[in-house]
């Protein structure tokens, strides 16, 4: 991965207080025609990243959106930085909500808005136009996902991994609290798909952001749990064997609307429930 | 495709209409909060005011003309030629003026509402535009309605006073009537209750154009079919509800202004 030219500055704690609860889940349900999620129960720390597996249709997606109070569980209680989010109204989450970055699964750029326009969204909704400084904003942020050159053109003249690119751009802009990436790798090439996990893993690693992401790929999840940023290098690379760098990064999979599995890569890999084995086959 | 029971139907069209009331409530709270949305409403005024011009015009004309043609022919056997001015004044402002601008501009805005705002749901853009913490009825909604409703009410009189035009030219050219003779009569006809309800009725025909289109857009679902539906179904219940309103509304002047 080459080298951003400016990288932002960092503002985040460089070190992560793991007792601080970003985001808990107390016996959340929530069913459509039939029960999607029953009594799920999880909490992400800062600085933590958790990764939900499970097969199509068990609710991962469903998680970010109720973690985002876009959708009310049935029962149980959500809460957001400290605050309950299930008992919110829509109007009283918007402030709450500028302090989550979330990645959709197929980008949800604004279509008639260019790159900057885009990047720039929620410094636009506060100042109500594209200053010079949040210009020179959108270029750094561009520059981390390498794709500076790219902040004239429209969502349309980009490519599918460009996109969610400048989605994760959006995204970190305003160096959120949480950040929500849905399947941020769905559907890209694996050489595509490795320069995504590589941006997540220096967002995890540099600004040490807590995050949730949603993958179908389980090479994805153990690369993000084998590797670290090395800002020396600017680049990803993988743990030392033996090393004892904690890179912060859990495992939780669903099935049949519940949680049937969380903790480490190494957990994941000594669990000998069959389901498991055959889901990591 | 299941097969829904009066029941299911019944609560699905309740719900509806309950959706319906709520973010058509909140177009007009969202104008006593901020932020106010200012060059986004300008930008709807000029694509809905300045977009729906050469139309709205064109038509107001010919109506205008036709009525003369159509209504000459009758009083001309009463020998009240003369009144022909009377007739269409009255006859654009009170009824054909804002009603025919509305259904022109539902046909035109009402769709085109639908079709952004329903792309833009189905590509989960409004969702994005939430997990942001921008408030799409605020963003999107208030300023269509805000620009819709000042936008149907110049419109309207744009169109009344083409469509009198209309009417004077056949007026003059055909049927030989004296100039002054027809803008007198027109204008003497008017009274403030006629201009009144002229000027009122697009009003309501603006918010029903906005708050229809939006709603069925934000409401969209099932990819671009179901963006399809929605603006079919946006131009269809607009266009209805502007006649069926236009009803009560002029059956509530007239008895207000005691016709």
């Amino acid at each position: 991965m080459a080298s951003p030219t400016h990288p932002i500055e960092q503002t985040q704690p460089a070190v992560v207080r793991s007792t601080d609860t970003l985001l808990r889940f107390e016996d959340v349900s929530i069913s459509f025609e039939h029960p999607v999620l029953d009594k799920i129960s999880f909490q992400l720390a800062r600085g933590e990243t958790k990764v939900l597996l499970g097969e199509a249709g068990t609710g991962k997606t469903l998680i970010l959106k109720l973690a985002l109070g876009l959708l009310k569980p049935d029962a149980g209680r959500i809460t957001v930085l400290g605050e309950e989010i299930s008992a919110m109204r829509e109007q009283e989450m918007y402030p709450l909500r500028r302090q989550i970055g979330m990645v959709f699964q197929e980008s949800a750029l604004f279509d008639s808005l260019t790159v900057e326009e885009n990047v720039a969204y929620r410094l636009i909704e506060e100042t109500g136009q594209i200053t010079d400084e949040i210009h020179a904003r959108v270029l750094e942020v561009l520059e981390f996902v390498e794709l500076a050159q790219t902040w004239a053109l429209f969502p349309s003249e980009l490519s599918g991994g460009m996109r969610r690119r400048v989605a994760i751009a959006r995204a970190i802009i305003t160096q959120p609290e949480v950040l929500l990436y849905d399947s941020p790798t769905g559907g890209l090439d694996p050489v595509t798909s490795n320069t995504i996990i590589e941006l997540i893993v220096k967002q995890r690693d540099v600004y040490h952001t807590g995050s949730l992401l949603v993958t179908h790929r389980l090479q994805d999840a153990f690369t993000m749990a084998s590797h670290y940023f090395d800002r020396a290098q600017n680049k990803m690379v993988p743990l030392e064997d033996g090393s004892r760098r904690n890179v912060h990064t859990t495992f939780l999979i669903l099935r049949d609307h519940k949680i049937i599995f969380e903790g480490t890569a190494p957990e994941l890999l000594r669990c000998h429930d069959p389901y498991i084995r055959e889901y990591l086959s | 495709m299941a097969i829904l029971s009066l029941n299911d139907i019944a609560k699905d069209k309740v719900e509806s209409v309950q959706a319906y009331s709520v973010l058509a409530g909140r177009s007009l709270s969202n104008l006593f909060a901020q932020p106010r949305y200012l060059a986004d409403t300008l930008l709807q005024a000029d694509s809905i005011g300045v977009g729906s011009l050469p139309i709205v015009v064109l038509i107001g004309f010919f109506t205008g003309a036709v009525l003369a043609l159509q209504t000459a022919s009758t009083l001309q056997q009463f020998g009240s030629l003369s009144l022909t001015g009377k007739l269409v004044a009255l006859s654009m402002v009170r009824e054909l003026g804002p009603v025919l601008t509305g259904i022109l501009v539902a046909g035109r805005n009402s769709s085109g509402m639908a079709s952004e705002l329903g792309s833009m749901k189905v590509t989960e853009q409004i969702d994005a535009m939430r997990a942001m913490g921008v408030d799409p009825t605020k963003k999107l909604v208030t300023p269509r309605v805000t620009a819709t409703v000042t936008m149907m009410f110049f419109l309207s009189i744009i169109s009344d006073l083409v469509g009198l035009t209309g009417g004077f030219v056949i007026s003059y050219l055909l049927l030989g009537l004296d100039p002054n003779q027809y803008w007198t009569t027109a204008y003497q006809a008017l009274r403030f209750g006629d201009v009144f309800m002229g000027l009122a009725k697009p009003v309501f025909f603006g918010f029903i154009i906005a708050s229809i289109g939006c709603y069925y857009g934000m409401t969209a679902r099932g990819g671009t079919e179901g963006v399809g539906r929605a603006t079919t179904q946006a131009v269809v219940s607009a266009s209805v509800l502007i006649v069926v309103s236009d009803f009560f509304i002029t059956k509530l002047l007239m008895a207000f202004f005691q016709y």
